[in-house]
């Protein structure tokens, strides 16, 4: 009984992880459309970020993030301003096409920089500690912080979408672009902030991502596929979904590991095919979209 | 004068959609537009408000050449238009709708425009629908709030695409008191209108679109009287 007890509590904090995966994503397809096929390989560029600016200067993981977010708001910003405004249109090829080939590119840029030797992110003893629960059950603190974040991040990016000029902005562009330009409202400055949070999100995901696991630069695309899975399990545009289908993904994997660990990956895919067959939309969809 | 179009000219292909199209508006002044179907005449309003690239052709506003200039830009210089089916942002609130107009068109913080939005929405009559969601809203309230939020960005000259069609008798009039009352705050009005009797009850000038060309212009019940414009009003309400 402890067991499986222990496996939804970890599977909740796990789920914690994938909804930060999850919500970058969630956030550009919810503003702009755009279905990021390198956003895997972005949070493992972010974790070599990390690495190195804590490396270089000497910090602890969680002080260099809070250099790293501005950073990589600011690239996402250009990223998105240069590059992939221009792929965004009615033709859905274009912006698939130049994020799968930036996927490549990040991925190869990362071998030749950083070799392909795994890394990890450390922080000293909070890496391994934890808080008994009693009944032989314990949480890790990096999980415990992980699910916490993810859910800080969620009611922040909440806030900012429906409380905010920007957040206004944001649905405005997204419910119909041009009638949103003849407000005034200028789209490619209003996607580039939007990328530009995305990518301050994508910080703090792979923070954990680099405390929790070693990272090499050809693990992304495995957690683009987690991070879709969330997305779509929640439901496309919601927030608060994409943290439930983190969560239904992570239980779904340690349960899965607690039956046969072997079965740890399968067991959220088929979670996911499940959630598919039941409810196509994902479990909470925008009223209409 | 605030709205030049000089030898405007559009075409799609072999398709012309405007063809040496010349326009004025001056400022406070209310000019009606009316042409058959496919007469050019939204076509017109999309290179005035910048979803359009003519082919040919100028278009200035306050003294401003236009071309090349992105539509928020031309937002934010005064020009507001209204879409002849309603297209609000269905997810936002009413209010909201109003609040994106006002800040991103006027440059404004949310504390300067709340006010203003807020008066706008008690003079179209949509107060106590502020803090629904706009999708939720009657074909009429939609109309409303499509001309509300064209107000909220401050326009000097307001565009009107088709905005009494599809109403009752009295909403028709609602509306055209309502237009009214917008102008004598000095915004001018560019309507396209297929409810002739609406649009003259407000306009100036009233200008005849036909296949791209502007066949006629003058005083509204002059230029109505012409046995050429006669043919085309008939065809109309037919």
């Amino acid at each position: 009984m402890t067991g499986w007890l222990d496996a939804l509590i970890q599977g909740v904090l796990l789920g914690g992880l994938y909804a930060l995966f999850a919500a970058g994503l969630s956030l550009m397809f919810g503003v702009m459309r755009l279905v990021n096929l390198a956003h895997g390989d972005l949070i493992v560029l972010a974790a070599f970020a990390i690495l190195v600016v804590a490396t270089k200067l000497g910090l602890d993981p969680f002080v260099a993030v809070l250099l790293a977010i501005p950073i990589l708001f600011v690239i996402g910003f250009a990223l998105q301003h240069v590059l992939l405004n221009r792929t965004l249109g009615r033709d859905l090829l274009p912006p698939l096409l130049v994020t799968f080939g930036l996927s490549i590119i990040i991925q190869n840029g990362l071998l030749q920089t950083f070799s392909a030797d795994s890394q990890r992110l450390r922080s000293g003893a909070i890496e391994t500690a934890s808080i008994p629960l009693g009944g032989g059950i314990a949480v890790g603190v990096v999980p415990l912080l992980t699910l916490l974040s993810a859910i800080a991040v969620i009611v922040l990016l909440n806030f900012i979408f429906y409380r905010t000029p920007i957040g206004r902005a944001f649905r405005a562009t997204s419910d119909d672009l041009e009638v949103a330009q003849l407000m005034g409202v200028d789209h490619r400055r209003i996607f580039a902030i939007a990328m530009g949070l995305a990518f301050a999100v994508i910080a703090i995901a792979a923070l954990y991502l680099g405390l929790r696991a070693n990272f090499d630069p050809t693990i992304g695309p495995a957690r683009l596929l987690y991070a879709f899975e969330a997305v779509i399990i929640g439901g496309l545009g919601s927030f608060w979904g994409t943290l439930a289908g983190g969560i239904v993904l992570g239980l779904a994997q340690t349960i899965g590991a607690r039956i046969d660990p072997e079965w740890q990956i399968l067991a959220g895919h088929l979670a996911f095919l499940a959630v598919l067959v039941v409810r196509p939309r994902g479990l909470f969809p925008r009223a209409q979209d | 004068m605030l709205l030049e179009v000089a030898g405007l000219r559009k075409s799609f292909g072999s398709i012309v959609v405007a063809d040496d199209l010349d326009l004025v508006v001056a400022p406070g002044e209310a000019v009606g537009i009316i042409g058959p179907n496919g007469a050019g005449k939204t076509t017109l309003f999309n290179l005035i408000a910048g979803g359009l690239m003519p082919t040919a052709g100028a278009i200035r506003f306050d003294g401003r050449d236009l071309l090349g200039v992105a539509p928020p830009a031309r937002c934010r210089a005064g020009i507001g238009r209204t879409h002849q089916i309603p297209q609000p942002f269905e997810k936002l609130t009413v209010f909201e709708n109003l609040l994106v107009g006002a800040v991103y068109g006027r440059q404004k913080s949310e504390r300067e425009v709340a006010q203003s939005c807020g008066e706008i929405l008690e003079r179209l009559g949509l107060l106590r629908r502020a803090n629904v969601l706009a999708g939720s809203l009657t074909l009429l309230e939609r109309k409303r709030l499509e001309m509300a939020r064209a107000l909220a960005t401050t326009p000097r000259l307001l565009l009107l695409d088709e905005i009494a069609g599809g109403l009752t008798e009295g909403e028709c009039l609602e509306l055209v008191a309502t237009i009214r009352g917008i102008r004598q705050t000095g915004v001018a009005i560019l309507w396209i209108e297929h409810v002739v009797h609406a649009l003259l009850a407000v306009i100036d000038r009233l200008v005849v679109l036909n296949f791209g060309r502007k066949i006629a212009e003058g005083v509204p019940k002059e230029v109505m009287q012409r046995p050429d414009v006669h043919q085309i009003y008939i065809g109309i309400e037919a």
